[in-house]
């Protein structure tokens, strides 16, 4: 008997929402059409050379370039192993380091005294402009561009974790304190859950930087990878090139940043409103 | 009313908000003062270290061209903070109007939305190559790709900021007999504004980091530039004095954008006056 | 001040006419249907309270009143005149004014330019006119301190009551308090109650106060209404006798546990079952 009736009102409840609920079909169809006459509007342009003078690849050229010289090429796949490799490593390690750090600064007064000061002196400098120190000193390119990758999502991710920390109920921790927990068991047992939506809310904005630090990473910096086929597009003049590159770069990026989204999903399902308040990424 | 705090306590407290950042720094300083001189690996030996670029950036006679003396620096600076401001300013004066209206007319933001959707994961400098490719001129490929990490990002804020007005302001305007124009100058406006300038300080940092490459990649003068200019020409301290002065603009960039905001929305300061 | 008593009396205005109002949402069999065939006549400067459990209905009966939403049967007539209608876009207005749950107070304006905003916008008065005129109606309910903080500056309690004070500025038809005071603590909410008895007593309106809260309904009404939980009709209405001017320590008599002992049974019973339905606040 109850149990019918609880399922009665939750059934009766989520068809008001879905009731409720704009009719997203429109949106959908409204997205097509923009992205649609955008590309007709790149065609039209780039074939009658009104924009770019005969500078600019149409799409269509683009697309058959990318069938006769790309689909096919080992190499270019290659590219997307290498630029992705890197991605991931860059990313991986700035969570290592940067949970961690974000947890001392929250966590320790008197570390977050010392040392923030200092973390954010470094924050505002731009990650590329970390490049040529970073070439001096890493022994070799890979690691070099990989320290880069690693810098856009650090600063990222220890600031969120950061701001996590600070929002666990000191409660919480006076009580484990007051039962005896050590200062690792309370991070354990405490923080690091508390800290998953933070986290996971890190690692999604960290992503989209990650890739665009590795991107300019290669393009000045690298022999191979996704950001170097872009940039040998252009030193060639190849626009059709350059547009390849670019769709690529930009494919693996949403791809990714997809993926990164399905995992905040899957480690912190009940956040899920709070996603929605939040609303888009920066 | 709250007690007064006795004296003596404050000012250890105030001594101690000084002195704290103060050791970080030095200690950082002579770490890395340390590792320079005493290279543990070779790869430190490398690196200048913090007396060589202090003395260099302070010199009124520099090794290698570049300190506060010398105007070349100044120039430098100029380039940057022009192209990073016109870049920001035209992405506010797109950005902003075009977020209130997405976010106040569905059929816009349908549209919009996704083209921004898709044209956004592509990273600012993979847009360097076709910019300087279509546009007269490298200088106005810097800045046009600084303007559409600005924009993007002063867009989806904005947007956000009209998003997160309470629908009941909305309804209390028109019950109150606001036209539709007198609700977007009354409530989504100043209801959107703290959004919108936490999305210009963000657009900040992003056009500076944006900025930075490109000028890497693809300008005469400006602070990338000079960076990159100094380690093909194997002038080490200058790289460090090009990144510091890069780190300090953009700070001090978005600081002033934040005192802007803190000074327009007055409104928020939310102190409890005596309860009535 | 010598205020008509029932200046809405004499005139006759704000007689609202609530008839037969169901609201369905969706169609098909996945329709949820919000409200059925509710009819209730109010009298000028009646006091009404439409209590009931989360889910029931009365958000959505007021929000068809104050005009964000319409009908899919029935009208809504306020002294005659039709202001809901099934078809009919739904327009608010300034003759029938919204004090929302967790205040609307417009937190970049000032207490004074919120409550001037009404007149001016509506171009009755111009700015400095209307400024002068919500400075005296400030003063007139005890609120001039207020006048030049901030709604972030003040207290909830304060807040609401300049939300009232904005929506008297419009001499509405009629006033709807959508559970003004829900989100108050009992001490603030006691408050609350003797500001309205007040209010009520200076500036009489018809009033439709939406609750869950049976005794604050007794307490400040003069009628009292109950909806059933899902779809919304309704069950009870029942005339609060107690005399006016009423002070809040009438809740302690006789008349008014009297009172509640009719009410509070087919209160409690509408809880019951959605508790059971497992309803949650959706309008």
């Amino acid at each position: 008997m109850q149990a019918a009736s609880l399922t009665d009102g939750s059934a009766r409840s989520s068809a008001l929402a879905r009731a409720r609920r704009l009719s997203l079909g429109r949106a959908q169809w409204r997205g097509a059409i923009a992205i649609v006459a955008f590309v007709a509007l790149w065609q039209a342009g780039a074939a009658t050379g009104l924009i770019g003078g005969g500078n600019l690849a149409s799409p269509w050229e683009s697309f058959l370039v990318f069938l006769r010289d790309y689909a096919g090429d080992a190499a270019y796949w290659q590219g997307w192993l290498i630029s992705i490799q890197r991605v991931v490593l860059g990313f991986v390690v700035a969570q290592v380091l940067g949970v961690p750090l974000g947890i001392l600064f929250g966590t320790s007064r008197r570390f977050r005294r010392l040392v923030f000061p200092v973390f954010e002196l470094l924050r505002p400098i731009p990650p590329l402009a970390w490049v040529p120190l970073s070439i001096l000193f890493w022994p070799t390119t890979e690691s070099s561009i990989v320290f880069i990758t690693m810098l856009g999502a650090f600063f990222i991710i220890v600031i969120n974790v950061f701001d996590g920390v600070r929002s666990v109920p000191e409660a919480y921790v006076w009580q484990a304190r007051s039962l005896g927990a050590k200062p690792w068991t309370i991070v354990r047992r405490i923080y690091l859950p508390a800290l998953l939506p933070a986290i996971a809310a890190g690692m999604t904005l960290g992503i989209t930087v990650t890739w665009n630090v590795l991107i300019a990473a290669e393009m000045i910096a690298s022999d191979a990878g996704l950001g170097r086929l872009t940039w040998e597009g252009y030193v060639s003049g190849a626009s059709a090139v350059v547009i390849v590159g670019m769709v690529s770069i930009g494919v693996a990026g949403a791809l990714s940043s997809a993926l990164i989204v399905w995992l905040e999903r899957r480690l912190t399902p009940w956040a899920e409103d709070e996603r929605r308040r939040r609303g888009g990424s920066r | 009313m709250t007690a007064a705090t006795p004296a003596a306590p404050r000012a250890t407290e105030a001594a101690g908000q000084i002195s704290w950042p103060l050791v970080g720094f030095c200690l950082a300083g002579l770490g890395w003062w340390a590792l320079t001189t005493w290279p543990p690996l070779a790869a430190f030996a490398r690196l200048p270290g913090p007396v060589e670029v202090f003395t260099e950036w302070v010199s009124p006679d520099p090794i290698y061209g570049i300190s506060l003396f010398v105007p070349d620096y100044w120039l430098h600076i100029g380039y940057s903070l022009t192209r990073a401001w016109i870049a920001f300013g035209l992405a506010c004066l797109l950005g902003i109007p075009l977020g209130i209206v997405m976010g106040w007319h569905g059929a816009t933001r349908d549209y919009a939305g996704a083209l921004i959707a898709v044209l956004r994961p592509v990273p600012p400098l993979a847009w360097v190559p076709l910019a300087i490719l279509l546009l007269p001129g490298n200088e106005w490929a810097v800045i046009f790709v600084t303007f559409l990490v600005a924009f993007f990002a002063t867009v989806v804020n904005t947007v956000m900021g009209v998003d997160s007005i309470d629908r009941d302001y909305f309804r209390a305007a028109r019950c109150l007999g606001a036209s539709r124009w007198a609700v977007l100058r009354d409530v989504v406006l100043p209801g959107a504004l703290p959004a919108i300038f936490t999305g210009l300080q963000i657009a900040m940092g992003a056009a500076w980091f944006s900025l930075a490459a490109g000028e890497m990649i693809a300008a005469q003068y400006g602070l990338g530039y000079l960076i990159w200019d100094s380690y093909n020409l194997i002038q080490y301290p200058t790289i460090v004095i090009g990144m510091g002065t890069l780190g300090l603009l953009g700070y001090l960039s978005s600081a002033l954008i934040r005192q802007v905001g803190r000074h327009l929305m007055a409104w928020r300061a939310q102190s409890m006056g005596a309860a009535v | 001040m010598n205020a008509p008593a029932t200046d809405t009396a004499v005139t006759g205005r704000g007689a609202v006419f609530i008839d037969g109002v169901s609201k369905t949402y969706g169609s098909g069999p996945g329709a949820v249907e919000a409200l059925s065939a509710c009819t209730l006549a109010i009298e000028p400067g009646q006091f009404v309270a439409i209590v009931g459990p989360s889910g029931c209905g009365k958000s959505t009966l007021i929000n068809i009143l104050a005009g964000f939403d319409q009908p899919t049967d029935g009208s809504i007539r306020i002294d005659g005149r039709v202001v809901a209608r099934p078809g009919d876009p739904p327009r608010p207005g300034p003759d029938r004014l919204v004090v929302f749950q967790h205040g609307a107070l417009f937190p970049w304006m000032t207490v004074l330019d919120n409550v001037a905003y009404g007149p001016s916008r509506q171009g009755r008065l111009s700015r400095a006119e209307a400024r002068r005129e919500a400075s005296a109606l400030l003063q007139r309910l005890g609120l001039s301190p207020l006048a030049d903080r901030y709604p972030a500056q003040i207290s909830s309690g304060g807040q609401r009551r300049v939300e009232i004070a904005r929506a008297l500025m419009n001499d509405p038809a009629v006033l709807i308090l959508d559970e003004p005071f829900r989100a108050m603590d009992s001490l603030t909410k006691q408050r609350m109650h003797a500001t309205v008895l007040e209010m009520h007593a200076l500036i009489p309106k018809t009033v439709l106060f939406v609750t869950h809260d049976l005794d604050e309904a007794l307490l400040l009404s003069d009628r009292v209404v109950v909806m059933t939980t899902r779809p919304g009709r309704i069950k009870l209405d029942v005339a609060v006798d107690l005399p006016r001017p009423r002070g809040v320590e009438v809740a302690a008599g006789e008349a008014f546990l009297a009172l509640k002992r009719r009410t509070h049974e087919a209160v409690y019973e509408e809880a019951r079952r959605a508790f059971e339905a497992g309803e949650r606040e959706l309008a």
